[in-house]
């Protein structure tokens, strides 16, 4: 109660600090390094850690797995870059379904209803029926999931029906749909193996890798326009007198930034290959880059993106401040399945071809459990795109792992499952400690 | 408080409220109801619940539309059909929930709807330092940053953000509902005197409240509905507790034209 008043209080100097720094994003007010990482500690006392507990679980996973794997493989540059492919499936899925999850809704459908644009995608690319080029099969699989999500989300939004019943009916629909696609003309399944160089484009997604030397030449010239933007956009705003981070904390973000370029394309660059050469970047790493950079972008800095987190945080705000509501949550859906179209083209590349054994409605449900434990939460309003790639991670992580370790797959649902039930439990009894804390709040 | 102003002095009101009428189906919400709101003038629009203060309030929001009467601005007839139309002549609601998304910032809460724009991406320099020079004006100084979320803020705070993210439009009529209904009492000055301040502003305020004591302590003008009529309206200095309160309960006052002391103010009972 007396945190509660404080602010309101402004005579008291310590008990106005003090709320200010459980409540108030430590970045905002911290005009030193030292003073931002003590209001940060603070916060996660307070029990607002972000992406804290997701960066804990990557570690404690990668130090069980390092250990127990046979032959410590776990952290040898092949399996990293293995663990990647696996889990950028789920990390281009998740970054999808955090739209829709973002409004309070949610998808089920996205499995399928990219497996439909993936299976569209790789029939067309077939020599031997429609021989399309590989760019206008994909545009056309990608269209297909547009259309998907404008269906789904014009009867959410228009007709009002609950999502999770448009999309598991939809669920439904797509699989029948993707599996009658890919039984059109062939006894087998499409396969995206073989010598023609418009299939190995689609190939290449998944598998192909940029030469080590561009490689590193591309990593340099994005960490250098990452850096620039941030340092000059913070600078700008500090001599405005605008909230912004202390210098140090800019440069550690893009020391970060810049290590984490650095160790990706060094690992990458390893020759990972038992015979041969097989050395960098896969084609993958930049697509799951891209999606993340201009998602990001479209949530943090367009109308739409703030409009997304309005209408997750107080739709009744959102209707009254004149924003299109159904135009926005349709949008959504759009996206969402748009992304799952990207999603499973790489899974498709991935296994070599599309198969009616994709299991979509496990991909859904991977996809839901990496953001929902990187902390984005389901009721809406609440959640980051670089939640989708740390969750992903996680995912793959133990995916990958629990796969070294010669376990087979009931083994991997039994631990996922617990891990997302951990993650949401510490997620939610942290965040109720918080929250009682200020429930006194007039 | 306020000095009295007598209405001649007061010259056109910036809003004029003449026979309105609103039914929803056989209920007759508002009956030939007149209102005159002025600027520079805080006016308390009272009534007991279910009077009709809250239909009246959001027919000139554009909420409702009127079945009859006329609404007229600065002395011309007007149409307010859509709260569109209501924004588009400064006219300006806050409602008691406020309409604030707590998962928002400050900031981006008071451009909601509104963002600006350079390339295509949201300036939010720009709106930072617009946001942060109404709420200097308003003197709303006890947020920590502008950029908290607004789950953080404390009751008093959300409304002067709420009343902030209102006036910053160039409004020029300002209404707000129940302004302190859910405060404390350090909480309730805070927004009484920022009330004050968007009337030194040169705003016209109305102000919803069935708290006598908000309205005597900051109200200029009083206008009491009852049963969906406009019972009596004037001065805030004819009126004291008690004839307010027959008012709002009867529609009527056995001691109305009586000289209302400042003393009755004071000790009347509640």
């Amino acid at each position: 109660m007396a945190r509660a008043e404080a602010p309101e209080t402004a005579h008291d100097p310590t008990a106005a600090a003090t709320a200010a720094t459980l409540e108030v994003p430590p970045e905002l007010m911290a005009q030193s390094l030292g003073e931002w990482l003590r209001a940060w500690l603070t916060r996660i006392r307070s029990g607002d850690s972000g992406v804290l507990p997701v960066i804990l679980a990557l570690l404690i996973i990668t130090i069980v797995f390092q250990a127990i794997s046979p032959h410590n493989v776990f952290l040898s540059a092949g399996n990293l870059v293995n663990l990647f492919q696996q889990s950028a499936v789920f990390m281009v899925l998740a970054m999808g379904e955090i739209f829709v999850i973002l409004l309070g809704e949610i998808d089920l459908s996205i499995g399928y209803a990219g497996g439909v644009g993936a299976a569209i995608t790789v029939q067309l690319v077939q020599p031997a029926t429609a021989k399309w080029p590989w760019w206008a099969a994909v545009i056309a699989g990608l269209v297909v999931c547009v259309a998907i999500g404008a269906l789904q989300g014009s009867l959410v939004t228009r007709l009002r029906l609950s999502s999770l019943i448009v999309t598991l009916a939809g669920l439904l629909i797509w699989q029948g749909t993707m599996l009658i696609i890919l039984g059109l003309a062939f006894s087998g399944y499409p396969s995206l193996a073989g010598l023609d160089s418009n299939r190995q484009v689609l190939y290449n997604l998944m598998n192909g890798t940029i030469d080590p030397t561009i490689s590193w030449i591309a990593a340099g010239v994005i960490v250098i326009a990452i850096a620039a933007l941030l340092w000059f956009g913070d600078s700008r705003r500090r001599r405005s007198g605008l909230v912004a981070p202390p210098v140090s904390l800019t440069i550690i973000k893009i020391a970060l930034i810049a290590l984490i370029a650095i160790a990706v394309v060094a690992i990458c660059n390893v020759n990972r290959a038992a015979f041969g050469t097989l050395a960098g970047v896969p084609w993958v790493i930049p697509i799951v880059l891209a999606v993340f950079g201009l998602w990001t972008m479209i949530l943090q800095r367009t109308k739409f993106g703030r409009y997304v987190y309005a209408i997750g945080g107080n739709p009744e705000a959102a209707r009254r401040a004149g924003i299109n509501l159904a135009g926005v949550r349709t949008l959504c859906f759009i996206i969402c399945s748009f992304t799952a179209g990207v999603g499973l083209l790489l899974y498709a590349s991935y296994l070599g071809g599309m198969s009616g054994n994709v299991n979509g409605g496990q991909l859904v449900l991977y996809a839901i459990a990496s953001v929902v434990l990187a902390g984005t939460s389901l009721f809406g309003g609440r959640g980051r795109v670089i939640h989708a790639i740390l969750g992903g991670l996680v995912i793959g992580g133990i995916y990958n792992g629990m796969g070294l370790l010669g376990l087979d797959v009931r083994w991997q649902f039994i631990v996922t499952g617990l891990v997302l039930l951990v993650a949401i439990t510490i997620d939610s009894l942290s965040r109720r400690s918080a929250t009682s804390g200020s429930a006194a709040r007039v | 408080m306020g000095q009295v102003v007598k209405d001649s002095t007061l010259g056109e009101p910036r809003f004029k409220a003449r026979g309105i009428d609103k039914h929803f189906g056989p209920v007759q919400a508002l009956t030939k109801v007149d209102l005159d709101l002025y600027a520079g003038q805080v006016t308390a629009l009272c009534g007991d619940n279910g009077a009709g203060k809250s239909v009246l309030t959001k027919c000139i929001a554009g909420i409702y539309e009127i079945d009859h009467g006329q609404f007229f601005w600065e002395g011309n007839p007007v149409h307010i059909r859509t709260p569109r139309d209501a924004a588009k002549l400064g006219i300006e609601t806050v409602y008691q929930d406020l309409a604030l998304a707590d998962n928002l910032d400050i900031v981006q809460n008071m451009f909601l709807g509104r963002e600006r724009m350079r390339n295509g991406l949201l300036n939010e320099d720009d709106m930072e330092r617009a946001a942060s020079t109404t709420l200097a004006e308003l003197r709303v100084t006890t947020v920590r940053s502008i950029r908290q979320p607004v789950a953080s803020l404390s009751g008093g705070q959300r409304q002067s953000v709420a009343v902030a993210k209102a006036v910053m439009w160039n409004s020029k009529l300002v209404m707000l509902d129940e302004p302190t209904a859910a405060l404390g009492v350090v909480q309730t000055k805070q927004v009484l005197d920022l009330i004050r301040r968007l009337r030194d502003r040169g705003l016209a305020v109305m102000v919803i409240s069935h708290n006598l004591n908000d309205v005597f302590e900051v109200a200029d003008r009083i206008a009491v509905v009852h049963l969906g009529r406009m019972v009596t309206q004037g001065n805030a200095s004819e009126f004291d507790r008690q004839t307010a309160v027959d008012y709002m309960t009867t529609g009527a006052s056995s001691r109305a034209g009586q000289q209302a002391s400042s003393e009755g103010v004071k000790s009347g009972p509640r």
